[in-house]
């Protein structure tokens, strides 16, 4: 009996409201081990959608993927960037570990082109990550990105301006990330069978070297 | 020898490759010309053969007819044979409408007739040519049984003649008047006349006749002249009526692209460049370059590269031909177990999909990233084909970002200003360098934090004039 119940506790589509939901995939680890604990199969999702809420740029809203996509690079699977708002800095990414050669950038003219190259990189199931500056994406792209994303296996993360910010999305997990005085503020508006988390503070140094494997040290509570 | 013929009954149709829903028929020659085929939809609307083409217009308004035109067909025959040379160096044409492939040669490496007849339906399909296959010992026979629609594998001659006995007369590709005297004579089928005394068959009805039936019981020898596998490819395909629609067209393409795998697996090449050509009726052709990042000849996804970069165009004028042509190929290694196996494979799946991408969003839109052993922030990365190995070299901390073109920033009070006042956290970074070129600079960089918390990368033109810049942002 107990076998039985502990076996449909286990199903993904039980939550239990005093723990993370269950995924069936595991995430790709942040690098930093206190935001794991907090995200459901501890990392950021496979094979679904990820929104990043900017305050505004510059606040190490990509710093803090940087250590995912080192792993994700050296594991051999593809890191693409579509439609980056700036020039991506290749010594930027070579100095936090990204092997470069496993990079694609991609630049879109128009929202379409974005959200078309979008899907297409993340159904090819070459891609580990996905990285996206859409200017829009509706809930019918959302649908159709999330189902791409699940074909492909893939790590899609999206951002948006805070002042574009939508109320509801699609994406399995939305983080808003703001500034702080030594790091980057992170706050899980929402995350897939899980209820609301604290905030936190990754300190990702910037004169400090690239950590392949954060310690458990880089994190610590928001004040 | 174990001879595949296939039989095209449609090909004066066939050789535009006309869409499922094309209302299309062929007509004769002559002062009251009458139609010899007819598509499906045309067919529906009462448009069938021995129809007059006053008749045919006037039932179906739509119909596009258009004359026989043998010499398209014959071209037509001579790209499926270019197709079909990859299953085996001995095919040959046979003039109006059939191929020939000499296969006994070949089933052990396709892994059985069975296979290698399910490859070249496959193969039809994607080429949008309606084939009837038949097996035999000899061309002729094999001819004979595909020209009846007999889908047969006749293993050997004793079967061969017991199914060619069987077989109405008109299955034989001989002159109307003297099957018609045949027929008057009492006989319905070639059994029939195989019953009649050889001599007497000869003096009657001149020496064709049984020399035809010899041939096809393989009774006197039948060489055939198997065609030379062409040096380089360049196809093309007229189609029935100029096209706007990018739709319309993927038909030929997709034929047009068939033989030219079948031409590549046959030449154990890839294609590195290929053009497709639009041509018009009154006006040049419209080019269409396609680059490739490895050498393929995958009919698969060349024709989706080529489909994506149709419809990234706009059509000016209606298209009425089209053709293809591969620039560069080069030799490929056929398919082998990898000792990186699973690498190689997401390797090859990205370039893949590095081309779709091109194919639609442009060459220049897809790109890898590089680094150069170079001071200057601006020439320390460069763009490179994705994939492309980079060289090694050292930065302290560097920003995500990179502006296209620093960006001057205002002062107050000898300090630099972005929706309020910058503190400088780190630095100076004095780089200067580049006295040999052009682009010679002399800068300080600091990592600077705006008002409300964000961290930018600006540098301080140091010289007569002191100006500030952002450079960067540390995202």
């Amino acid at each position: 009996m107990n076998a039985q119940l502990d076996n449909l506790l286990r199903h993904p589509g039980v939550w239990r409201g005093d723990r993370l939901g269950i995924t069936e995939r595991p995430g790709q680890p942040t690098g930093y081990v206190g935001l794991d604990a907090l995200l459901p199969g501890g990392g950021w999702p496979r094979g679904a959608l990820t929104e990043l809420i900017c305050q505004e740029e510059g606040i190490g809203e990509l710093s803090m993927l940087l250590p995912a996509l080192a792993g994700i690079s050296r594991e051999d699977r593809w890191i693409a960037l579509v439609a980056p708002p700036y020039i991506p800095y290749a010594p930027a990414l070579a100095g936090a570990g990204v092997d470069l050669a496993r990079l694609l950038v991609v630049r879109a003219g128009n929202t379409a082109d974005t959200l078309w190259a979008m899907e297409e990189t993340l159904r090819s199931g070459a891609c580990g990550a996905v990285l996206a500056w859409p200017s829009l994406i509706d809930e019918r792209s959302q649908r159709r990105l999330q189902l791409a994303a699940e074909a492909g296996d893939s790590t899609c993360i999206w951002f948006t301006p805070a002042r574009q910010a939508a109320n509801a999305s699609f994406a399995a997990l939305r983080i808003k990330v703001m500034p702080a005085r030594d790091g980057t503020l992170v706050h899980i508006v929402k995350r897939r069978g899980g209820g609301p988390a604290p905030a936190l503070v990754l300190d990702h140094a910037l004169a400090g070297p690239p950590l392949p494997r954060p310690a458990p040290a880089d994190i610590r509570p928001a004040a | 020898m174990l001879w595949l013929a296939l039989h095209f009954p449609d090909l004066p149709l066939q050789i535009y490759a006309p869409p499922p829903d094309a209302i299309l028929a062929v007509a004769g020659t002559g002062r009251r010309p009458e139609v010899l085929a007819a598509t499906g939809p045309a067919r529906a609307l009462g448009v069938v053969p021995g129809l007059s083409v006053a008749a045919a217009t006037a039932l179906a308004p739509g119909l596009v007819v258009q004359p026989r035109n043998p010499h398209r067909e014959a071209e037509t025959l001579a790209g499926a044979a270019t197709w079909a040379l990859q299953f085996t160096p001995e095919v040959s044409p046979a003039p109006p409408d059939a191929l020939l492939l000499e296969i006994g040669g070949c089933l052990r490496l396709f892994g059985g007739l069975d296979r290698l007849l399910g490859r070249v339906r496959d193969g039809l399909a994607e080429l949008g040519l309606d084939g009837v296959p038949a097996v035999a010992p000899t061309p002729e026979g094999a001819r004979t049984l595909a020209r009846s629609g007999l889908e047969l594998s006749v293993p050997d001659l004793a079967e061969l003649r017991r199914h060619i006995a069987a077989l109405p007369l008109d299955s034989l590709d001989h002159s109307a008047e003297t099957l018609t005297s045949l027929a008057n004579l009492g006989m319905r089928t070639i059994g029939d006349c195989l019953a009649l005394p050889r001599d007497g068959l000869a003096r009657r009805f001149g020496p064709e006749l049984p020399a035809l039936l010899d041939r096809i019981l393989g009774r006197q020898a039948d060489p055939r002249q198997a065609i030379v596998l062409p040096d380089r490819f360049g196809n093309r395909l007229e189609l029935f009526a100029p096209v706007l629609e990018v739709d319309a067209l993927l038909f030929g393409v997709k034929r047009l692209v068939t033989e030219l795998c079948g031409w590549l697996t046959a030449r154990n090449a890839g294609v590195r460049r290929l053009t497709l050509s639009l041509g018009h009726e009154h006006r040049p052709a419209t080019p269409l370059p396609l680059a490739l990042v490895t050498p393929q000849r995958d009919p698969a996804h060349l024709f989706m590269l080529l489909r994506e970069r149709l419809h990234r165009i706009d059509l000016v004028a209606g298209v009425s031909e089209l053709s293809l042509a591969a620039d560069e190929t080069t030799q490929i290694e056929p398919l082998n177990f990898s000792l990186f196996g699973e690498r190689e494979h997401i390797r090859e799946d990205c370039l893949n999909l590095a081309e779709r991408l091109q194919a639609r969003l442009g060459m220049a839109a897809v790109s890898g990233l590089s680094l150069c052993p170079e001071h200057r922030p601006e020439l320390a990365w460069r763009e490179v084909a994705p994939g492309a190995e980079t060289t090694a070299a050292d930065f302290p901390p560097r920003p995500f970002w990179l502006l296209p073109r620093p960006r001057p920033l205002a002062m107050r009070d000898a300090l630099p200003w972005l929706d309020g006042p910058l503190s400088l956290e780190r630095g100076p970074e004095r780089i200067e360098s580049g006295w040999w070129d052009d682009a010679f600079v002399r800068r300080d960089y600091f990592l600077a934090r705006t008002a409300s918390g964000a961290r930018l990368w600006v540098y301080r033109e140091l010289g007569t004039m002191e100006r500030w810049f952002l450079h960067g942002i540390f995202a």
